[in-house]
């Protein structure tokens, strides 16, 4: 990572002693009529404090990560940041326009063609309509959607619709950018092309302030970072350092859920990650299982390559929901997606559930992956794509393909080869 | 009128006791350069191109939708207070005559069925907006007095599409003929947009507290309805006996901000033998009521609104 000295660079941003705290109401009074039979009855609160006492400075052209654990404050600390929150004590300047990426896309409507999302989006983002008409072609052509753009955004698949979204943001020229993990959408291929345009932005020396707990990115980008603990500061500075004091803290937490065949700091981050699925909370994926094409279970410590195999998941649903699909994505050890199986191409219409019903969706394939281990990831989802997410189940169970088939390849897949010796005249030829 | 968080220190030098302990000379200065500090979320912005822009975009877009969004498109948008016209004659001039003997009674009719259709699709529909909006209002720093502006001003562009169907049915239908006091149109349509700006307000600030404001003020739109001189000419009323306090009963009618807008409609463009709304209610004093709640319900909807903007994102 590059070195550059950033002292002599003027300020961008600015917080000194950031304290937020949330007010949790005891008991939620959601009526007037409660409010007005019981207009004595002082609402109890439960104060939160989300930030204590924040204080850091970015300076312009910096790239600097903000990670911590969930509920450390990271994602309360960006929203202060970004004007959403209003902050209880303490201040933040900043020099410049700002923008934020908390979510890709704000403001999308499905039953408009992309223009007037477009338009929609960048106004919604800081350009002014004409910018944002001026700049509309390019955004499309880096979207790569020129064929598509009179389409209504419902019929885009998901990746369009991400694409479109991001093409838009970084047509935005603020000084500061403030990304919460926008990465953790699209696909392998698409979070490069993110991670090209992040490393064109530091390049061209734009203040970007990261909000992520995926410590690899924070190695790659940052030239420094801030580690949040509980709502205060526990490291600030090289972002090794913060790399190290992170695994550190995880590390000495207790593991909630045992989850086997993982490394103790791999299994904590886990279980940490674990209790951050942003589903809605309308289905819970309660649990995950590999089976083999008679049905009997298998253990995820060995699976035998190029056997037919199952992956099945058993789902609850807590609110009452149509037709969900659910997609598996199995990722590798550098998350890239190694095969992506859906019921949204077989079964369109997979019903209604009520709450409290439970469904197992079965993923079938031919396990052509190498040895190695693999990451499932299963998402339910109400149709429509990927912002409808009900419940995504990720870092809870892993399992481990073994065979000698290896071929140094990302799948086996079967193959055979043939070969045609050719006598001496034609060689030359045919070379 | 704008709430800045507590706390607002003396510019850049910060005087908390748990601050960065000390400050060199050189980083003050630098701090100074910096400028305010960020605001919290409001309800208005001091970028008010960016306020127009977003807000006539979101109306637009939505209107767009309402427009483009069915086969029939705009014909529908047409065809609802000109369906809710026909019923409405049909029964009250041919079924139960309470038209009475107003002049050009099925103009009065259409043109108040459709300025009220305005005022309930802009405040049910401002109702919700915030809440609906919940994705926009946690994800990104924008004036929150959009929202609701918004939906009054996609009302705005029906009603004025209505109003052109209004305007031939008045004029070719009726034989009324245009004359000098047209030129109030636009004074009772501000009159009009103002009290449906600050009802809007308030109810879309009140409903992220309090959900059941949406089947209240449903049940509110049903009594303005009939308390309105939609389905009857405010004679009916003026003929009534007696009032509380020997206050007449059309004076204390005339106070609903409705009726005293439809009917100097009714006065100053379809009959102008109809008596105006400043004579119905007794005078210009009296007046000052129905202006004055219309112009309070505005001031107050804007502090409801405007206070409770920086807590919306945390409520919802």
């Amino acid at each position: 990572m590059e070195e550059r000295d950033l002292r002599g660079a003027p300020l961008a941003l600015r917080a000194d002693s950031v304290t937020k705290s949330f007010r949790i109401p005891e008991e939620a009074t959601h009526t007037l009529k409660e409010r007005a039979l019981h207009p004595l009855r002082a609402a109890r609160y439960r104060l939160l404090t989300a930030l204590r006492d924040v204080s850091f400075e970015v300076r312009q052209g910096e790239f600097f990560g903000i990670v911590g654990r969930n509920g450390s404050g990271k994602s309360t600390l960006l929203k202060c940041m970004a004007g959403i929150y209003a902050i209880d004590h303490g201040q933040i300047w900043r020099r410049g326009r700002l923008s934020t990426f908390i979510e890709l896309g704000v403001g999308f409507n499905p039953d408009l063609p992309a223009r007037d999302n477009v338009i929609m989006n960048g106004i919604m983002l800081g350009l002014s309509p004409r910018e944002a008409r001026a700049r509309y072609e390019r955004i499309i052509e880096f979207a790569e959607l020129e064929e598509f753009q009179d389409l209504k955004l419902k019929n885009y698949s998901s990746g369009m619709h991400v694409r479109l979204a991001f093409s838009v943001a970084i047509q935005v020229d603020a000084d500061i950018l403030l990304i919460d993990e926008v990465l953790a959408v699209g696909d392998a291929s698409f979070q490069q092309k993110c991670f090209d345009v992040f490393n064109d932005m530091r390049d061209a020396h734009r203040t970007i302030v990261f909000v992520t707990h995926d410590m690899s990115a924070v190695n790659r980008f940052c030239h420094r970072a801030l580690l949040l603990e509980h709502g205060e500061i526990v490291e600030l500075g090289q972002p090794e350092a913060v790399a190290d004091r992170y695994l550190e803290l995880n590390f000495e937490r207790e593991t909630g859920v045992p989850v086997p065949d993982l490394t103790p700091i791999a299994a904590e981050l886990a279980a940490q990650r674990a209790a951050d699925r942003p589903g809605a909370g309308s289905a819970r994926v309660l649990e995950a299982w590999l089976e083999d094409d008679r049905g009997a279970r298998l253990p995820a410590a060995a699976i035998r390559q190029g056997e037919p195999l199952a992956l099945k998941t058993l789902v609850r649903f807590e609110r009452a929901v149509d037709d969900p699909a659910a997609t598996l994505v199995v990722e590798n050890d550098e998350h890239n997606a190694m095969l992506v199986v859906t019921t949204l191409v077989e079964h369109e219409r997979t019903g209604h559930f009520e709450p409290g019903d439970h469904c197992v969706f079965a993923f079938w394939f031919e396990n052509v992956l190498a040895p190695g281990r693999y990451h499932p990831v299963i998402t339910v989802s109400r149709r429509g794509g990927e912002l409808d997410l009900l419940d995504r189940y990720q870092h809870q169970y892993s399992f481990v393909v073994t065979g000698s088939r290896a071929t140094g390849g990302l799948v086996d897949v079967p193959f055979r080869t043939s070969y045609y010796p050719l006598p001496a005249a034609a060689s030359t030829v045919a070379r | 009128m704008i709430e800045l968080p507590p706390a607002a220190g003396a510019g850049g030098s910060s005087t908390s006791e748990h601050g960065p302990s000390s400050v060199p000379a050189s980083d003050a200065e630098e701090y100074l350069s910096l400028g305010a500090p960020i605001r919290g979320p409001s309800a208005l912005t001091d970028d008010w191109r960016r306020f127009w822009y977003l807000t006539y975009t979101i109306a637009r877009n939505e209107f767009k939708l309402k427009f483009f969004g069915s086969a029939l498109g705009y014909v529908w948008q047409l065809m609802r207070p000109l369906l809710l016209f026909g019923v409405l004659y049909v029964v009250f001039t041919r079924v139960v005559k309470t038209g009475g003997t107003a002049k050009h009674f099925p103009a009065i009719l259409l043109a108040d069925v459709v300025m009220f259709t305005f005022f309930i699709e802009a405040t049910a529909g401002s109702v919700r907006s915030v809440v609906d909006r919940e994705s926009l209002v946690r994800k990104i720093q924008f004036p929150r007095m959009v929202i609701p502006l918004s939906v009054v001003l996609l009302a705005l562009f029906n009603l004025s599409l209505n109003l052109i169907v209004v305007g031939i049915f008045v004029v070719a239908a009726q034989g009324v003929s245009p004359h000098l006091s047209w030129l109030e149109l636009p004074l009772i349509l501000l009159f009009l947009v103002v009290f449906a700006t600050g009802v809007s307000m308030l109810l879309s600030a009140l409903f992220v507290r309090f959900r059941d404001v949406q089947p209240i003020w449903d049940v509110v739109g049903q009594v303005l309805f009939y308390g309105s001189p939609v389905i009857y000419p405010i004679e009916k009323v003026a003929g009534l006996h007696g009032g509380p306090f020997g206050i007449p009963w059309i004076h204390l009618y005339m106070v609903n901000p409705l009726a005293f807008a439809f009917e100097q409609f009714r006065h100053a463009i379809i009959d102008s033998g109809a008596p105006s709304a400043f004579q119905a209610i007794g005078g210009w004093p009296e007046s000052l009521i129905p202006l004055g709640l219309v112009a309070g319900l505005f001031v107050v909807g804007f502090v409801v609104f405007n206070r409770s903007a920086p807590e919306i994102a945390e409520h919802l």
